[in-house]
């Protein structure tokens, strides 16, 4: 890792302060905030980046805001542990539990911040090679589109394929978060939805909204409607930790026999936490039964575009869609 | 450089050290505590695991300065509970990791040990499943997990005793 001078802050706008004035590519590696570290000194000990200078959030006063559930206040330096271990989280939001836990491992979870895991920067292979100039460093071409694409996304993808990492993006955008952030401008909110950003719409480099000169503040999920439950399914390529080859986040409102409403967030299969519109609109005062939840599965993969290596992720997807209906309709979920 | 306050193993040390080495490296390479081991030094493998204030944390993946204000624990500070260091004995952790063999190279045991020694404290009567998860960040590469389980469990029984 190259060596940076290492900035202690105390308070949000003196951060703020301490991070780029501009917006280019150039100024983005003058400064970079630092909450867990569980990607960023990665990315530095790869020569990923290279920051002249970092800043350290934890003695940020203002950044640590923690309410328990029904109505959720995440400061972004809270740590992934204590949201899998809070057992009113459980509780109120299952998905956002399952997902906090599913995370990496002990130790990371022990270290790994809310706010960092959901800007944390793709996996893919030739983002993560330091020798492979990729469109996501600023290089012209997106090697995983024709490339070894196993991992890669099969919606939303171009110019780049990555897929978004985080399970908790995908839990979050599921329980309709709101996320709140900071710059030299003041404070913003906007739903979480709209903070992550396809490489065809923002810019290519990135994955969300945030500027190089603005911290994430805090996340606050709603109280769950009355008799809606939510769940979080995962595979990964091995037991032991790992990032997730799909993801399906699912919640629903169900009535007697029937699904009164459902809302889908698949994980893992696009460039963003990728929610299944039609397949909510479908399962909308459907009979539960195992033909309902097939069709919902088929729907939410009809527009599916795999590469050469991760056609497989369609069925699986489609298999977790219907595990995941099965387990909130009070059925086995393994 | 920069100096450094911290607590490890009990003792309150200052050390001088440049911005980006990471806890790791301050432990190895300032202070000689070699038990803490540098693996993949990216997060995979768990063999620089340490506590902080009680709690696995990968020394690999924390600059020194953010160790600062935290109580850090390495394998070293398993030793006093040694008798041949004037303590009471082997830690019980230490003790069922010798009776059950639970190594080949060595490399992973100090990490293995400490998350050990952290789920016993959270929870000292663990199930397999639950020894499983906890260890699960830490990888042995010569693959003898079977003794280390063991280990955990025969740790989990006397640490029931002792209590």
């Amino acid at each position: 890792m190259k060596s940076f001078e290492l900035a202690r802050p105390t308070s949000l706008d003196e951060a703020i302060d301490l991070l780029p004035k501009g917006r280019g590519p150039a100024e983005i590696d003058d400064a970079r905030p630092l909450a867990g570290g569980q990607d960023i000194l990665t990315e530095m000990k790869d020569y990923l980046i290279t920051p002249k200078r970092l800043v350290d959030l934890a003695g940020v006063a203002g950044l640590d805001a923690y309410q328990s559930a029904p109505d959720l206040v995440l400061g972004s330096l809270t740590r992934l542990a204590r949201i899998a271990a809070d057992p009113q989280i459980a509780l109120h939001h299952r998905a956002l539990s399952i997902a906090a836990e599913s995370v990496a491992s002990v130790q990371i979870r022990n270290q790994a911040t809310l706010g960092g895991n959901l800007c944390q920067r793709p996996r893919c292979w030739y983002y993560r090679n330091e020798s492979v100039p990729c469109i996501k460093k600023g290089g012209a071409e997106c090697f995983a589109e024709s490339g070894l694409n196993k991992y890669n996304a099969i919606f939303g993808g171009g110019p780049s394929y990555i897929v978004h990492p985080s399970d908790c993006a995908t839990a979050l955008v599921l329980l309709d978060a709101t996320v709140t952030k900071r710059g030299p401008r003041g404070e913003s909110r906007m739903p979480l939805e709209q903070f992550f950003t396809l490489p065809s719409e923002g810019s290519v480099v990135r994955e969300n909204v945030l500027k190089a000169n603005e911290i994430l503040v805090q996340v606050e999920v709603p109280a769950p409607k009355p008799g809606w439950t939510s769940t979080y399914l995962k595979f990964k390529e091995r037991e032991s930790f790992d990032f997730a080859m799909s993801a399906v986040a699912l919640s629903a409102r169900i009535e007697g026999d029937t699904i009164a409403e459902a809302r889908m967030v698949l994980g893992a299969v696009a460039p963003i936490p990728w929610r299944a519109g039609e397949a909510e609109s479908f399962l909308a005062g459907k009979p539960n039964t195992h033909a309902t939840w097939k069709e919902a599965a088929e729907i939410a993969l009809a527009q599916a575009e795999p590469l050469e290596h991760n056609g497989y992720k369609v069925p699986l997807t489609k298999g977790l869609i219907q595990k995941a209906l099965r387990e909130l309709s009070g059925g086995e979920s393994k | 450089m920069r100096l450094l306050e911290l607590e490890i193993n009990g003792d309150r040390l200052h050390v001088a050290a440049p911005p980006h080495w990471t806890l790791l490296e301050v432990l190895r390479y300032e202070l000689g505590l070699t038990g803490t081991k540098q693996g993949c030094d990216k997060g995979d493998c768990g063999a620089c695991t340490v506590l902080v204030d009680g709690k696995p944390q990968l020394s690999c993946l924390m600059l020194g300065s953010a160790a600062q204000g935290h109580a850090i624990t390495t394998i070293e500070g398993l030793l006093p509970a040694h008798r041949a260091q004037g303590g009471a004995g082997a830690d019980p952790v230490q003790d069922a990791f010798d009776r059950c063999g639970a190594l080949q190279c060595g490399f992973c045991q100090p990490g293995m040990m400490l998350s050990a020694k952290a789920l016993l404290s959270e929870n000292p009567t663990p199930t397999s499943t639950d020894i499983k998860h906890a260890l699960s960040g830490n990888l042995c590469r010569c693959t003898g997990y079977t003794q280390i389980l063991e280990a955990a469990l025969l740790a989990a029984t006397k640490t029931e005793e002792v209590l």
